[in-house]
């Protein structure tokens, strides 16, 4: 079964001058990222190699391959959690060589992750401010002291918390301690904390990990609600091909540490490597 | 009478136990680490605060001030040289590096002032009498147990509500994800540190006016117990290092009344075992359940 929505519209796409494509209307906008080359290796195992990937401005882009590919090291990779052994990853335009994790975040790269880590014992507003903290203006004696800066700054985060919450429909739980909220909306409340921090580019880890068909449909239409709204752009691992195709305007597919095959969903559903590596022989249509 | 009088002396020794237990707590939740040398920060802040007032001849408050600042720049730079670098090593290594950095401040204290105790004068000194006579309270008790409480409010304010102090709590959970919502890790890490010391400081000053014989192995034994307040309290909590230092401070007293002045440390490290055995997390540890 491929799902259907007509509230996810798709552009088309077209070459980026060199080799790659992006969405028609990101043509003439810098790309938000651009690696070239990107490896890493641990030890002797080339884990990701010769990794090229340009991501338009408004871009959801997808990265599949079978378990043990390499598609969370790249993740890593451009989070910095990984130092890449060669190549470079331009964000914005900007060389990312050097930054740490905590600085390539404010630099416009957020994330969720495979499995969870949400900060348990915050409560879900807390979490969603965590994310708010770089744009936060006011110094810590300011904090301390409660100077009317601190306040009119609070107020704000408090509101914009609850608006990025109300996303998801998630401000009634804004007071629940993040452990205890079940798990689709801690899935949720992760996109929110990441969404929070400003980021020009979304990393998304299996976002449809654990959900139903309905449950995925929904999710589908929030990520295109969300690059319609935020004007990001959205990267995204996930096994569920339906989500998939049915949302990713570019895809890229990794085998082994390396890129099998690039393009839409159409091209990559019927690239004979790919059909051969990933989808298998007996592939369900 | 006499009771009460016990009562309060223990609050006090606890209160000096509490602000120390404070540091060790507040480091182990964020760094994840036993940071031994803590106990020795406060005996520095006891002789920098002696020297101000005996060498220098300055007044008290700024003894007290100078001292503040003297630990906090050396938690920073013992956080800074010794610990920093082992990051991503075993805890096993940091810990021993931990004891090492204790030895390393012991014995320079040794041959800066020498191994002969000196008398400390105390920063604040009077009794006062109470029911006629019967009961006798130092105003240093007082103001110890004040202090503590004082400061116990700030920080929880601090790190339930300041931008730091938020982040603190994120990296306590999960230093990578915390680092991918754009927190600066390190930065915080330092911060507590310099925040433990700080604490270190007063309590240092604190122990020093209570018990006034200062020299090198001054903030060993109440830092040992100040450790055992904060494990017995639930470590990593830091509601649970001032009621764990209170509650030590009173067994502590109570035991040398009405047991034996011999016997009190083993008694307070037999309660310890005790509570660990009864309840591994500490009285106010929260329980970590494995998510599969």
């Amino acid at each position: 079964m491929a799902y259907k929505s007509d509230k996810i519209k798709k552009g088309n796409m077209v070459p980026f001058p060199s080799r790659s494509l992006v969405p028609e209307r990101d043509l003439d906008k810098e790309p938000v990222l651009e690696c070239r080359r990107l490896g890493i290796q641990f030890g002797g195992l080339k884990a990701v190699d010769d990794f090229n990937l340009i991501i338009g401005k408004t871009e959801i882009a997808g990265l599949i391959g079978p378990n043990g590919a390499g598609k969370t090291t790249v993740f890593n990779l451009l989070t910095k959690v990984y130092q890449p052994t060669e190549g470079t990853i331009m964000l914005n335009g900007m060389d990312t060589g050097g930054k740490t994790t905590a600085q390539i975040n404010q630099m416009g790269i957020a994330r969720t992750f495979q499995n969870i880590r949400l900060f348990d014992r915050l409560t879900v507003e807390e979490n969603v401010k965590i994310g708010l903290q770089n744009q936060m203006k006011y110094t810590t004696a300011e904090g301390i002291l409660r100077l009317p800066r601190y306040w009119k700054n609070e107020k704000k985060m408090h509101e914009r918390a609850l608006e990025l919450l109300s996303i998801f429909g998630m401000e009634n739980q804004a007071e629940w301690k993040a452990g205890s909220l079940p798990y689709g909306a801690q899935r949720r409340l992760e996109i929110i904390r990441a969404l929070a921090t400003n980021p020009s580019l979304l990393l998304l880890d299996e976002p449809a990990a654990g959900m139903n068909p309905n449950e995925t449909m929904e999710l589908m239409e929030t990520i295109a609600r969300i690059r319609d709204e935020f004007q990001i752009a959205i990267l995204l691992i996930e096994h569920d091909m339906n989500l998939v195709m049915g949302i990713c305007e570019g895809i890229c597919v990794l085998n082994f540490g390396k890129v099998i095959a690039k393009g839409t969903a159409e091209e990559i559903q019927n690239n004979p490597a790919v059909i051969e590596a990933y989808l298998g022989k007996n592939r369900e249509v | 009478m006499e009771f009460l009088s016990y009562l309060i002396s223990g609050l006090s020794l606890g209160s000096v136990y509490a602000l120390i237990a404070l540091g060790y707590t507040m480091v182990y939740g964020i760094a994840k680490m036993l940071n031994f040398a803590h106990g020795d920060v406060i005996m520095i802040g006891g002789y920098v605060s002696f020297i101000v007032m005996n060498s220098l001849h300055l007044p008290s408050w700024l003894a007290v001030i100078l001292a503040i600042i003297v630990c906090t720049v050396l938690g920073v730079v013992i956080e800074g040289l010794a610990y920093k670098p082992l990051r991503e090593a075993t805890s096993l290594a940091v810990l021993i590096t931990a004891i090492g950095v204790s030895y390393f401040l012991q014995n320079s204290a040794q041959l800066i002032w020498g191994a002969n105790p000196v008398s400390y004068t105390p920063v604040i000194s009077g009794t006062l009498t109470f029911a006629g006579g019967a009961l006798k309270v130092s105003v240093s008790s007082i103001v110890t147990v004040l202090v503590c409480v004082a400061i116990m409010i700030a920080l929880q304010t601090f790190v339930n509500k300041s931008k730091m102090g938020k982040a603190m709590r994120a990296c306590s959970e999960d230093k990578g994800a915390a680092q991918l919502m754009g927190i600066n890790v390190n930065q915080t890490i330092s911060v507590t540190f310099a925040i433990g010391s700080a604490l270190a400081a007063v309590a240092g000053v604190l122990l020093c006016s209570a018990y006034p014989t200062l020299m090198p192995t001054t903030g060993s034994m109440p830092g040992i117990k100040a450790f055992t307040a904060a494990v017995f309290g639930g470590i990593g909590s830091i509601p649970g290092a001032f009621i764990g230092g209170l509650l030590l401070g009173i067994i502590e007293s109570m035991a040398k009344a009405y047991i034996s002045t011999q016997l009190a440390n083993s008694i307070v490290f037999a309660v310890l075992i005790i509570v660990l055995l009864v309840r591994p997390v500490g009285i106010m540890g929260k329980k970590i359940s494995e998510k599969v």
